[in-house]
């Protein structure tokens, strides 16, 4: 007989609980959506006062342990700060450098405690991860050869303009590693910038050839590091997402409960409402994935659990947002076209995230296999 | 007071040892797939004596007070035997009008001579309860209430029509919302609420049939039905007050509920291992990746509802919309089931079109009949669209 497994493990520690609040009130104070808007179009995307509180409030070292100079909170802890983050469409390469953080942390371990130090410092860090643009394959393609020299590009590397470490996945006569490589190693001309659709965020691809890595992470841990990296990437990009769609439907809201056509409140009418409803409780059912992943990923190597729970994450987040977004103009009526009404910023931020490790089919097919062919299940 | 876990854990293992020797067998007819459904004498009499058997073994209202049938115990102890009973896909315990709706409210606001009366016979299933608020021209506007009560005596004399009056025909008293006072000021004002006898001249419940082909509620005509001015519950006028309190029993609002197992359950697990069966194209039906896709949505929404449901006492999760999941629950869990019996009720190749009554039917057209039943969930009680404008203008704080 088949028997959905269901953990349905959902809490907020303490800690989660005061990271949600001091978030949430420094987007409020320091990040109000004027001051995001006035970045951009900047170089960085951000203010880098910004930056330096984020880092003397300890964000960059939340998740990683004690060891490495972190505040050993785990993983889980991220999930509000993200949450928050995505509530004020807030870029910054926070979001680059925890990636980064947990991908040499779950390969390396204490090993590489100089490098997450730095990271926990405020180095800021990226993964160095697509071929091209597919989610979905190893993407080994980049080659490191037998003189210790990388050959190839990486394409939308996340924060790259910014990056003082890549953790550059690569292949090593076949078998996956990482290169660590220091901004100061690529060739002049080595970044070419992408145009992003979300200018709260910053890419670019990156050329590394001849270029020879600080240091290289081998071993078996690689593989499964990588894994559960980029399904903890999906966990966040959700709670930062799901953050964001909270704030859109508040600006619909809003809209819809001040502007006045035909003489009534267009809030007035089901149109409007019962679509607005069904935003509402697809942000809710996000929250709810999001939360419960937060509650059940560890340092560990992650369950069959979390990963059901980070996908599922990913998916609902996704799915209520690029809903919002698109609504949000439209609802907005000819000023929502505007660059002017902040519906632009969430439909743009709507079409960033829904790729980001991997969409909605991407991860759908995964939960089919997990969900539906488990023999323990059949 | 807040028994230990050892001693509801060993009181599960009783209940479920009681239930595996007397969960009654499959009687070999139809039975309803919840107490709006009740169409049949045969129906009635096996659900009658299935709920008097439960509440003889101590197992129904057991958190009401012992002197009115009930056991005195927290209800912690009622909800194990509630989920002993899905599990055990034990038949349903039929009389929901009187266990959870009309007990409650006779506990909280009755007097002490109604509470003796009615609430041990609720429990034992001897009487049958029965609601008659809604009106062919007014469903959910309960305050434009058109039947008439006009006293004589030591009577009320009684003219007008209710309807959707479930169990109304078996039902051997009403709880009645009628006019006594047209002329009042305000409309509400009018109103007075009865617990009124079925069982006397002049009042005639003709059942209607359903999109299911089954019976369960009623048209109820009062044709100078004449009721004792004692079934009068509180002051003549007072009975808006009365019935807004009724409606929080039923709507879960307010807690107090003799039994939860008022209707079958149907899981997830239960559409995965139909469907897994199932074959399309010469293949499994779960090898085909839209099918697996959808699969996938339908988990995906079930784990949903499971996770909000638990997150509701995380509160520092709820403090941007407070009342938000637990205003969606209706909205949200309603109409999934909704879809989710439709899609295993369409996924059956020609025998999608069989239904209850042909020996070819999937599970004997279970998945058909419960789609079609599944509208009393996503209509009564407030339709899924009041429920969308509910959350619009509570929740999201949106215009009317």
């Amino acid at each position: 007989m088949f028997s959905y497994p269901q953990n349905l493990a959902i809490s907020l520690t303490e800690e989660q609980g005061m990271l949600l609040d001091v978030a949430r009130g420094f987007v409020r104070d320091q990040a109000p959506i004027e001051a995001v808007r006035a970045q951009l179009e900047t170089e960085t995307g951000y203010e880098s006062r910004i930056w330096q509180s984020m880092v003397e409030m300890g964000w960059t070292g939340i998740s990683l342990p004690d060891e490495v100079g972190g505040a050993g909170m785990g993983i889980g802890s991220a999930v509000p700060v993200f949450e928050a983050l995505g509530g004020g469409l807030l870029g910054t390469p926070l979001l680059s450098t925890t990636i980064a953080g947990q991908l040499i942390w779950r390969a390396a371990g204490e090993k590489a405690a100089d490098w997450l130090g730095r990271l926990c410092g405020g180095q800021i860090g990226t993964i160095a991860l697509l071929d091209h643009a597919d989610w979905g394959v190893p993407n080994t393609g980049l080659k490191l050869d037998e003189t210790g020299s990388l050959s190839g590009r990486k394409h939308f590397v996340a924060d790259a303009g910014v990056t003082d470490i890549f953790v550059v996945v690569a292949n090593e006569n076949g078998t996956p590693v990482l290169a660590l490589v220091e901004r100061n190693a690529l060739a002049s001309d080595a970044l070419s910038e992408n145009v992003l659709i979300d200018l709260t965020k910053r890419a670019a691809n990156v050329d590394f050839t001849g270029v020879t890595p600080a240091h290289v992470v081998r071993g078996d841990s690689v593989a499964s590091a990588l894994r559960d990296t980029l399904l903890l990437g999906a966990l966040l990009t959700a709670a930062e997402t799901t953050g964001a769609a909270g704030r859109c439907l508040s600006s619909i809201t809003e809209y819809l409960k001040t502007r006045k056509q035909f003489g009534k409140l267009i809030g007035s009418y089901q149109a409007l409402k019962h679509p607005t409803v069904d935003i509402y409780v697809g942000m809710e059912n996000a929250r709810s994935f999001v939360y419960h992943g937060a509650t059940i990923v560890a340092d560990e190597p992650l369950s069959s659990d979390a990963e059901v729970a980070c996908r599922m994450a990913k998916v609902a987040a996704d799915d209520v947002m690029v809903y919002a977004g698109d609504r949000a103009v439209q609802f907005h009526g000819g000023f929502g076209f505007t660059w002017e009404c902040d519906s632009t910023l969430f439909i743009r931020r709507a079409q960033w995230a829904q790729q980001m490790y991997g969409g909605a089919i991407h991860h759908r097919k995964r939960l089919a296999a997990l969900l539906l062919d488990n023999e323990e299940n059949g | 007071m807040t028994d230990s876990k050892a001693a509801l854990k060993a009181f599960r293992g009783e209940v479920a040892a009681w239930m595996a020797e007397n969960v009654p067998a499959d009687p070999g007819f139809l039975l309803p797939l919840t107490f709006l459904e009740v169409g049949t004498e045969q129906q009635l009499d096996f659900l009658r004596e299935w709920q008097h058997q439960l509440w003889s073994a101590g197992y129904l209202g057991m958190h009401w007070p012992t002197e009115y049938g009930g056991q005195g115990a927290d209800p912690a102890y009622q909800f194990i035997v509630d989920k002993e009973l899905s599990r055990h896909n034990a038949p349903i315990i039929f009389n929901t009008i009187g266990l959870n709706w009309v007990g409650p409210l006779l506990l909280d606001m009755g007097t002490e001579e109604e509470k003796a009366q009615y609430v041990k016979n609720i429990l034992s299933a001897e009487e049958i309860w029965c609601q008659g608020f809604s009106e062919p021209d007014h469903g959910s506007d309960l305050g434009a209430v058109q039947t008439r009560a006009v006293k004589e005596g030591d009577e009320y004399v009684v003219n007008g029509s209710k309807i959707w009056t479930t169990l109304g025909n078996y039902a051997d008293h009403m709880i009645l919302l009628a006019r006594t006072n047209p002329a009042a000021e305000r409309k509400y004002d009018g109103l007075s609420f009865f617990l009124s006898p079925m069982k006397v001249a002049g009042i005639e419940a003709h059942p209607i049939r359903k999109v299911t082909g089954e019976y369960g509620f009623n048209q109820t005509f009062f044709t100078d039905a004449r009721i004792p001015a004692s079934c009068l519950m509180g002051e003549e006028g007072g009975g808006w007050k009365v019935a807004m309190k009724t409606l929080e029993y039923e709507r879960g609002v307010t807690a107090g509920q003799a039994s939860g197992h008022w209707g079958v359950t149907i899981q997830i697990d239960d559409m995965i291992n139909e469907l897994r069966a199932l074959e399309q194209d010469g293949e499994a039906l779960l090898s085909d990746p839209i099918v697996r896709d959808d699969l996938v949505g339908f988990m995906m929404e079930a784990k949903a509802l499971s996770l909000s449901a638990r997150r509701m006492s995380v509160s520092a999760l709820n403090t941007d919309y407070p009342m938000g999941l637990a205003l969606s629950v209706k909205y949200r869990g309603t109409e999934y089931e909704r879809r989710m019996k439709q899609y295993t009720a369409s996924k059956q190749g020609a025998r999608s079109a069989l239904y209850v009554g042909d020996a070819d039917a999937v599970r004997g057209g279970f998945w058909q009949r419960a789609y079609f039943s599944n509208f009393g969930a996503t209509i009564g009680g407030g339709t899924t669209q009041v429920q969308a404008n509910i959350i619009a203008e509570h929740v999201l704080g949106l215009p009317k």
